[in-house]
């Protein structure tokens, strides 16, 4: 770990533009917070005095649950706002509602957003700081790095690992920030999906592709399941869920052709029956309840860090993230 | 801000003889090694903290537990996080509840890491007491916090700084006394 | 009244004229064209080191009005027009109501002759409502003076609607603006479908999109004989096409907007909803393409597609920010900074690109500097450099794909109909 990396960003929007020393600092440093979750006294003082807004555009309770854990770990008053997005414009844009927030005196915004870039344009626009807890197809940041926690956990390092993708890649936020930390940290991931599902190009981020499931499991020391969401687009693509079980379907018999000691991971909530049987989601390959347990530790790595940042930024008086929508970023 | 070498307090054997020293007294005052725990906190502190135990092992013959916190999530100043971002683990393997600890850090200065320690031990459990030995006191302080053991006072004017240098973290054993240039 | 403008480089590929040489405007005509005239003008105006073109013909321009009022009029995008050297402009029928009747174009011509600081040309519908099916009648349209129809927007998707359309305008000798583009393959995408939509996470626009109903667009005019003009053409395919038709001599003609040979989807990196517009920024390669297609003749014009949206309908999620940019007071400056100090076009080729081949295809009497012709003229400062920001748009939107480059080109004068309508 490189000892001078210190965290400048006041908002923590995707993994693509992070360092591999600065997603090195958000795992160690979560690693600390694992260790202060496990105490009696869960809870430290960090964040006192400061507000969280968990701002939800979409349901979702597992992550939204998470980050107001970590958050009241750390102190911080904890306010949710859940907002049904409907896809028509209607009513105050989102700008609006990050400075109403803002002047609220909040210091840190969470957001959910169906909208792709939804967190970019917010955190351009405000000076506290914004945390991406989905956006779109486009990113899930927490999400990949409690992946990637539990994966150093377990196996003591990400370099090198070989970890596997599978599901509905193209839709997938959750495999978009996975394919970008872990290839930064040096592991070889494959992505595994049928043929519809895969998005154009990315094999340009240096994953292997396949649609063969076999094939996918094979060497591998891990693998990703992703929730198939049948709700939106796949189910053009792909109709028939039983189908997909039984082409894509994580089950005890495939795992027979994988390493003995291959971790299953999940984002939740699972399906069982489509992605992944009842039998691997509860047997000694998964690593899912762990993750749930994982996601608190890394929210609060996140929090305790866009924090420090932009206190600094306050103090030195300058942003690291320009607050004009029509200034382009570098 | 460079700062210069303006005194060297102690050398190496200097200061195995004040860590014997307060191990002596450390087990005078407590009557003997039962209940007592040391905690020591990160980095010098830590390691005073190992050192302190191990004296008191060769007098005593019994190692008391050690631990090591890291108080930086207990600080009250969150953008001095900026400078020195790296969150470590506090490693304290044992109960705390009834023992008597005895609280180790490097430089008493402020008293604002040591009022962060406090805080961080008592979310661990409610010990009988806690002491507090420091290697140097060198004045100054902000809060209303004293040393039960001191290695060596040493007054200081604010401009300057008091260095522990420790074979575990710098390689070599000594103290000095800084000044900024400016 | 009399203009002389003296010692400019003056530019006019109608005549092949690249020369330093005088012009002599008089009652709102080019009265003369020569070295060193010697007259007593009211206005002397001293070119020398400057580019003297015709006023820009921008054949593709949303004027907003009747309807979107709040985006653009007739008089602010006529204004606009004019501060980018534009001196005639052809305004796309989708307004509220849209140019499908000739009660619809009287209303409109009734609008220009009372507001607009340019010449306004104006394209009316193919379709009733651009609905793509019943057929507006051309017939009286083309009496209100239309001088092309589209249905620009959308894409009527029925043959048998298309083919009727065709079939007719090649009758009334009217040329035929194809916005092609199959809604089929869009899927509710907003930007180029690729490497740069997987990463962001947006819903791709593929090239199919645009080169299938390219395609179906050229067959359809090969069958009828219409002289057709594909619009805002994006794609390496689409290019491939139309220089494959007019190699069969088929009358076709094709615009590039100075967006697609410009910028790629790379630049959408940071979900500027400036760079959001229909057809999609494409890829480095298709960009390429657009740039050779211009060069060798492929791509006959350049036109703005200039389409103006107010800050609320773009400071919002990409996803639903509205499509277009704006862009008369860009598309000289851009095209000079990307094609000419490039050496992709001489000076010649781009005012025939600007100007005498967007007038040729519509069929108007523009475009050039020819003694007897309008005295729409621009001097233009080609070495100046500006920085495009917000404030420099006189139009009443701002969102310009450009904001925030540095371009070079600056139009000191634009004269139109032998007067001076802007000088910087």
């Amino acid at each position: 770990m490189t000892k001078n990396t210190a965290w400048t960003k006041k908002d923590l929007l995707g993994l693509k533009e992070l360092t591999r020393e600065e997603l090195e600092l958000l795992l160690n440093t979560a690693e600390s917070f694992k260790e202060v979750i496990s105490r009696e006294v869960k809870k430290v003082p960090t964040l006192r005095g400061k507000t969280v807004v968990n701002l939800f555009y979409e349901p979702s309770t597992r992550t939204r649950v998470s980050f107001e854990i970590a958050a009241k770990r750390l102190s911080a008053d904890v306010i949710n706002i859940a907002t049904e997005s409907s896809s028509v414009r209607k009513g105050e844009t989102l700008i609006d509602t990050g400075k109403n927030i803002e002047a609220l005196k909040v210091d840190i915004i969470v957001m959910r957003h169906n909208c792709s870039g939804a967190a970019l344009m917010l955190a351009k626009n405000l000076r506290a700081s914004v945390i991406n807890a989905g956006d779109g197809w486009h990113e899930h940041p927490t999400q990949a790095l409690l992946d990637m926690f539990t994966l150093k956990e377990r196996l003591g390092r990400i370099e090198g690992l070989k970890v596997s993708i599978v599901g509905d890649i193209a839709h997938s936020r959750v495999a978009r920030s996975n394919i970008w930390g872990l290839t930064k940290l040096g592991a070889q991931v494959t992505i595994c999906a049928p043929a519809l599902l895969i998005p154009p190009g990315i094999e340009k981020t240096g994953v292997r592709v396949t649609s063969d499931i076999d094939e996918a499991l094979a060497d591998a020391d891990a693998v990703n399941v992703l929730r198939m969401q049948f709700e939106r687009d796949a189910e053009n693509a792909f109709p028939r869920q039983l189908e997909y079980f039984k082409n894509f379907g994580i089950t005890t018999e495939r795992l027979k052709g994988a390493k003995k000691n291959i971790l299953v991971m999940h984002p939740g909530p699972i399906n069982r029956g489509i992605e992944i049987s009842s039998e691997v989601a509860d047997g000694s390959n998964s690593v899912i309840l762990e993750q749930v347990t994982n996601g608190i530790a890394v929210r609060m790595s996140c929090l305790f860090l866009v924090s420090g940042a932009n206190e600094n930024i306050k103090k030195v008086g300058r942003l690291t993230s320009l607050p004009v929508n029509r200034l382009k970023r570098p | 801000m460079s700062m210069k070498e303006k005194a060297h307090i102690m050398d190496k054997n200097g200061m195995q003889r004040t860590l014997a020293r307060m191990a002596h007294e450390i087990l005078e005052k407590n009557k003997g090694t039962r209940d007592l725990v040391i905690v020591g906190v990160r980095t010098r502190g830590a390691h005073l903290a190992e050192r302190l135990a191990q004296t008191i092992e060769k007098i005593d013959g019994h190692k008391p537990p050690v631990g090591i916190l890291d108080i930086t999530l207990y600080r009250d100043d969150l953008s001095s996080i900026a400078q020195q971002p790296v969150v470590h683990k506090t490693e304290i393997d044992f109960d705390i509840q009834d023992k008597k600890v005895i609280l180790v850090d490097d430089v008493l200065y402020t008293g604002r890491t040591v009022r962060a320690a406090l805080d961080e031990i008592i979310d661990f459990g409610r010990p009988q007491f806690i002491q507090l030995a420091v290697f140097i006191d060198r004045g100054h302080r902000e809060l209303p916090i004293r040393a039960d053991y001191v290695g060596k006072n040493i007054p200081t004017s604010p401009k300057e700084t008091v260095e522990v240098r420790l074979e575990e973290s710098e390689g070599k054993d000594e103290v000095v006394v800084l000044e900024s240039n400016d | 009244m009399r203009i002389l403008i003296k010692n400019g480089r003056v530019i006019d590929p109608a005549n092949k004229i690249d020369a330093v040489l005088d012009i002599l405007v008089e009652d709102g005509r080019i009265s003369k064209v020569a070295r060193d005239i010697k007259s007593d003008p009211c206005d002397l105006i001293d070119a020398k080191d400057r580019i003297v073109m015709p006023g820009l013909v921008d054949m593709h321009v949303h004027l907003r009005e009747p309807g979107r009022e709040d985006k653009e009029t007739v008089a602010s995008g006529t204004r606009a027009a004019l501060h980018g050297g534009v001196t005639s402009v052809l305004a796309m029928p989708n307004t509220t109501p849209a140019m499908d009747s000739a009660e619809n174009i009287r209303l409109l011509r009734d609008i220009i002759k009372k507001t607009a600081c340019c010449h306004v040309f104006i394209a009316g519908a193919i379709t009733r409502g651009r609905e793509g099916r019943e057929l507006a009648d051309l017939a009286s349209m083309k009496k209100e003076g239309i001088v092309a129809i589209t249905d620009d927007g959308s894409s009527p998707d029925a043959e048998d609607v298309i083919l009727d359309a065709m079939t007719r305008a090649g009758k009334e000798n009217i040329p035929v603006i194809c916005h092609s583009e199959d809604k089929a393959y869009v899927n509710q995408g907003v930007m180029n479908l690729g490497f740069i939509s997987t990463q962001l996470g947006l819903r791709g626009i593929s090239n199919e999109s645009e080169y299938k109903r390219v395609a179906r667009d050229i067959q359809v005019a090969q069958k009828t004989g219409a002289a057709v003009h594909i619009a805002h053409i994006s794609c390496r395919e689409s290019v491939e096409l139309v220089a494959a038709a007019k190699s069969k001599g088929l009358r076709v003609s094709a615009e590039a907007t100075p967006h697609h040979f410009t910028l790629c989807d790379e630049e959408l990196a940071g979900y500027d909803t400036n760079l959001k517009m229909n057809p999609p920024l494409r890829s480095r390669d298709d960009v390429a393409a657009i740039i050779r297609g211009l060069a060798d003749g492929t791509i006959d014009a350049i036109a703005s597609d200039h389409a103006p949206h107010t800050e609320n309908e773009k400071e919002i999620e990409f996803d639903r920010a509205e499509f277009g940019v704006i862009g008369l007071e860009t598309e000289l400056a851009v095209s000079i900074t990307e094609l000419v100090e490039k050496n992709i076009l001489s000076w010649s080729e781009l005012a025939k690109r600007l100007a005498y081949n967007p007038a040729r295809i519509l069929g108007i009497k523009k475009g050039t500097l020819s003694v007897g012709s309008d005295a729409d003229i621009i001097i233009v400062d080609s070495t100046r450099e500006w920085k495009v920001a917000q404030e420099t748009f006189v139009s009443k939107s701002k969102n310009s794909a450009f904001l925030g480059r540095t371009l070079r080109g600056v139009v000191e004068y634009t004269i139109c109909c032998g007067k001076v309508a802007y000088r910087r």
